[in-house]
């Protein structure tokens, strides 16, 4: 069972829809009772991340995640979820989850912000959650701010927009990706069945 | 950098799509969800649709449409037509899409996008600004479905817009829509320049060649095409492909 964290901020139905659609069963968490018998979890993010934290300690489902992520649960943070990840972010200057050291970031303003569409992917190391998807593939983003991995390695893939970002940080059991790969077409859909399925 | 889009868009009334020349005259094209899955799996960047439905029965019908889509195409998606306000806007997002597209509401009430921007985040607003050329060389904006002069400047509504707290700007040219010959460059390039978030060519597009036109004379990130793909006289990969071979970046999507 597949458990996708429902904060009721973010819209997280076309995350469920396309893991249901690969023939996965989910279930929604909106609270800590939720997470009992679920084998893996996945963290959508829209929306600002001081209210999100906000939101998120409120119902003590932090707690939740950094007790999952400590007992080994496969974890995939989408968007802000992978941003909460971090430390802190720069985002009205939220203290969150510290699964990995570093801070959550702006674009500098000589970029268009948010960076909104199809960009690349650089895979930095072989990992699972690329298997069968091409280095430099293409995948969906939209951002205003950007993870910067305290540790170089964290940082497996990296996107370039006017400068070079980390686009997906990995660490033991857990994986952040900044794209939607729910909106992300086959590679994105490749990514999701990776992480739901055997390879993860 | 991110690669440019190529955007088919799907003119939706009472639940069929639908296409007309000069936003009038309509032709029915087919079933809505087939297509937006047709040109998502061949290809496409985003969708657009635009619900051009005038009574409450066909708006309900497009949310249906909207969550179909939603549960079958794994690409971005912005509908448009009809929206006037915050509640408007909550449906559609509930119902699946990613994006909505005001138009003739904001020149109503330019408020509703910041409220909408506050909302549901710039990132999902997409104002649509229908602009036609008038013999002073000043292109004005254009409201109901392109038959109404708001009497205002598209460059400034542009800025203004932007201001608010839209995303990204859908400028379509209401001379060109449907007539297939060519986008408006001028017109592009100028809101192009005038703002500093994404923009999407719209209106006039005949063949993929007027697509690497656009995307080689201005530096806008979007190209949205209706009857070229709806007509199959070519195929979005084909476009993809041509624009390659230009030296266009275009998403392996």
């Amino acid at each position: 069972m597949i458990g996708i964290i429902d904060y009721g901020a973010g819209n997280l139905h076309s995350v469920d829809k396309a893991v249901r659609k690969l023939g996965f069963q989910t279930k929604l968490l909106t609270n800590p009772e939720d997470f009992t018998g679920i084998n893996k979890i996945i963290f959508p993010g829209v929306g600002n991340a001081k209210k999100t934290m906000e939101i998120i300690r409120a119902s003590k489902i932090d707690t939740k995640i950094i007790q999952s992520i400590a007992a080994g649960t496969p974890f995939l943070g989408i968007c802000l979820g992978m941003q909460l990840l971090l430390e802190f972010s720069e985002e009205n200057n939220a203290d969150c989850l510290s699964i990995f050291e570093g801070k959550v970031l702006p674009f500098k303003r000589d970029v268009k912000v948010p960076h909104m569409g199809w960009n690349e992917v650089q895979q930095q190391i072989n990992h699972p959650i690329f298997k069968g998807i091409p280095d430099k593939a293409d995948f969906y983003f939209v951002h205003s701010f950007y993870v910067n991995p305290s540790n170089n390695k964290d940082a497996i893939g990296t996107t370039d927009y006017g400068q070079e970002f980390c686009s997906v940080i990995a660490k033991d059991n857990v994986v952040g990706v900044q794209f939607h790969p729910e909106k992300s077409a086959d590679a994105g859909l490749t990514l999701l069945q990776n992480f739901c399925g055997n390879s993860f | 950098m991110t690669a440019k889009k190529i955007i088919p868009c799907l003119d939706v009334k009472d639940g069929k799509v639908v296409k007309g020349i000069n936003f009038e005259g309509m032709r029915e094209m087919g079933d809505p969800v087939a297509m937006a899955k047709a040109y998502s799996d061949n290809g496409a960047d985003e969708l657009v649709f635009l619900d051009i439905s005038a009574t409450t029965e066909g708006r309900d019908t497009m949310v249906d449409v909207v969550k179909q889509v939603a549960a079958q195409v794994n690409v971005p998606f912005t509908v448009g037509g009809g929206i006037r306000t915050v509640d408007d806007i909550a449906r559609i997002l509930d119902a699946g899409a990613d994006k909505v597209g005001i138009n003739s509401a904001a020149v109503a009430r330019p408020e509703l996008i910041k409220e909408a921007a506050e909302k549901f985040g710039s990132e999902r607003i997409v104002a649509a600004v229908d602009a036609k050329l008038f013999p002073d060389g000043t292109w004005r904006v254009m409201t109901h479905g392109g038959l109404k002069d708001a009497g205002i400047d598209a460059i400034e509504w542009s800025k203004q817009l932007e201001q608010l707290g839209a995303g990204s700007l859908l400028p379509t040219s209401v001379d060109r829509d449907g007539v297939k010959d060519g986008y408006d460059l001028e017109l592009t390039k100028a809101i192009v320049e005038a703002v500093n978030i994404p923009v999407i060519a719209s209106g006039g597009c005949g063949n993929a060649e007027h697509i690497v036109e656009v995307f080689e004379k201005t530096n806008v990130d979007a190209a949205l095409a209706a009857s070229i793909f709806h007509e199959n006289s070519v195929s979005i990969q084909e476009v993809k492909e041509l624009c390659r071979n230009r030296g266009v970046n275009v998403s392996e999507a």
